[in-house]
């Protein structure tokens, strides 16, 4: 038996070896290890975000063709990477303030991190299933994390049960997969489904439409929707923060990589629920989010109504797509992260707020983040020239490249019902009457972040070359042979 | 003489599969039944592997089976550990008492 390349998982090897340490740390510190373990995950983070980018060269795949590394997982997984290590940044003063330090809570995220890696290089349905399982099970937990509050706990138990059924359901397909194709590696499905000319046996179909049906539970996309908003408006801020951007990149990544991998010969098939998921996603997105008061609640709906269009570069199936897909999940990754870290920065006497009134008037208050929510805001409504419209541009160029006309028209028009509810927030800074004003200082760590955020936003408006060519390069190891 | 072939298997765990599916949605008492029917819709998913398995004669789907066995064994004590804390919350696991946030 010959011994698995280890070099193309080392980032992986590492993370797993620096949260076991880590791990060790806490548990044998006698006094409260929180903020060094914090710290001390983010430089792993980024460490293991460096060597993922260091890690060049062709598609190459490990562990008997289990892991795959390309270009495509070597983007998702850096976006990955800086969503998380932004995510428990954010987390330190507010586990401090709420008294919930413990360490367990950046180890959690570290882990789901893991898993997320796992899920965006798996080249195989066992591979597939144990990664997702390790991002869900740390994500189960996270959100039950402040254990003595009655939303938090009953977001927890929502997630777990819908996510526990949407992993039934993809493991369900991915049975009858295997058995009516033989195999569970990636690589192979692809043979058999070219031998078989995109018309493999009816129950592969059905797998294919469960794995689907799995995959849009995890993203949240319509029709699974439904633990969304439930779960971003219960679980603490922080963690919602971290569940909108890294576990939406991965589980796109994810479904990107099946659905265009191994059943790309099948893409006949399966491409009219993809284009009716993102269509039901887009609408509910922006209608359900304009009567919400609940700032949480609606940046739930407005991930739902994202996800649509990040579908759109899947149901084109090209690699346009798949690159208008990855330059719409980075700039959106920074519009979220900034957004939540204006959220979590809403505090009175102390307090956190999540209403959208407690904003009135903050253009007088705190002049410096009403700018940079209305930077995020502008930018997720998609207004010119910012970088939220060309990560719209891209996809809606691929969905009229492709062909599908009604989906681009669709999503210009849900995108203006969305500006609604987007520009709302920013009339509410700018024009309500100031009602009492935050608690000042901001924590560095947020400002830090709210302004990094919004710069990044800014300067992927002016200089987007770069973002667009990276994309570009990781959309190609998509499709070897195109 | 009935021969148990490849399609009762399939019968059989897609008839558990759907059970575990109602009772998610349709039981309205308690949560620990949900927990029952996530269990019922994995171990489904292990007969279908199982017999498929040794049909195809491919060692691969219980190797399958068995990572599913594990992970879900983490999976229960992980839910169970969100029903303990939920229920230090609320005082009760009945279904319609998890409605806290609506909309």
């Amino acid at each position: 038996m010959e011994m698995p390349n280890l070099s193309l998982a080392l980032p992986e090897l590492l993370l797993v070896l620096g949260a076991m340490a880590l791990l060790m740390l806490g548990a044998f510190r006698k006094d409260d290890a929180t903020r060094t373990v914090s710290l001390l995950s983010v430089a792993l983070l980024g460490f293991v975000a460096l060597m993922v980018w260091g890690l060049g060269g062709e598609r190459a795949t490990t562990f008997g063709g289990m892991f795959v590394i390309d270009g495509f997982a070597r983007f998702a997984k850096v976006l990955i990477l800086a969503a998380s290590a932004l995510a428990i940044t954010m987390s330190v003063g507010w586990l401090e303030r709420e008294k919930l330090s413990r360490f367990e809570y950046p180890l959690l995220m570290l882990f789901a991190t893991l898993g997320m890696m796992m899920m965006v290089s798996a080249n195989d349905f066992i591979a597939l299933y144990v990664g997702l399982e390790l991002q869900s099970l740390s994500l189960y937990v996270l959100a039950a994390y402040q254990r003595d509050s009655v939303k938090a706990t009953e977001a927890g138990l929502k997630y777990f049960v819908l996510g526990a059924l949407a992993s039934g359901m993809l493991l369900y397909g991915a049975s009858l997969i295997y058995g009516f194709a033989g195999t569970t590696g990636f690589t192979q499905l692809s043979q058999v489904f070219h031998a078989a000319h995109g018309q493999p046996h009816a129950g592969v179909i059905i797998g294919v439409v469960f794995v689907l049906a799995g995959l849009a539970f995890k993203v949240g996309a319509v029709p699974f929707h439904m633990w969304t908003p439930d779960v971003y408006e219960g679980s603490p801020t922080p963690v919602t923060a971290f569940f909108s951007a890294a576990p939406k990149i991965a589980a796109l990544a994810l479904l990107t990589r099946v659905m265009l991998g191994p059943f790309g010969e099948l893409f006949a098939q399966w491409q009219q629920i993809v284009i009716l998921i993102s269509i039901a996603s887009m609408v509910l997105g922006a209608f359900a989010a304009i009567n919400q008061t609940n700032i949480k609640r609606l940046m739930a709906y407005s991930s739902i109504g994202n996800v649509g269009y990040a579908l759109i570069g899947v149901a084109a199936g090209s690699e346009e797509g798949v690159r208008g897909l990855l330059i719409y999940l980075a700039i959106y990754l920074f519009m979220t992260v900034g957004t939540f870290a204006v959220i979590l920065s809403m505090r009175q006497k102390g307090r956190l707020l999540e209403g959208i009134d407690d904003l009135a008037g903050l253009s007088r208050s705190q002049p410096m983040m009403a700018l940079a929510l209305a930077i995020f805001m502008f930018s997720l409504a998609g207004i010119p020239p910012l970088a939220g419209f060309f990560g719209k541009f891209y996809i809606f160029l691929a969905a009229v490249n492709g062909g599908l006309f009604t989906l681009a028209v669709l999503g210009v028009l849900t995108s203006v019902v969305s500006a609604y509810y987007y520009l709302r927030i920013v009339k509410v800074m700018y024009f309500d009457d100031p009602v009492e004003s935050f608690d000042r200082p901001v924590s560095r760590a947020l400002g830090l972040i709210m302004a990094g955020s919004a710069a990044v936003v800014v300067l992927l408006t002016i200089v987007p070359a770069p973002l667009v060519a990276g994309a570009q390069e990781a959309a190609k190891s998509l499709f070897p042979t195109g | 003489m009935l021969q148990v072939g490849l399609a009762h298997y399939l019968t059989v765990a897609a008839i558990l599969f759907t059970t575990g599916v109602f009772g998610i949605f349709l039981n309205r008492k308690n949560v620990i039944i949900i927990l029952m029917s996530v269990e019922l819709m994995l171990l489904a998913v292990n007969l279908n592997l199982v017999a498929f398995s040794s049909h195809l004669g491919d060692l691969v789907g219980q190797v399958f089976t068995m990572f599913v066995l594990t992970v879900a064994a983490a999976e229960a004590a992980i839910g169970l550990a969100i029903v303990v804390v939920f229920f230090r919350n609320k005082g009760t696991i009945a279904v319609e008492e998890i409605s806290q946030m609506r909309g």
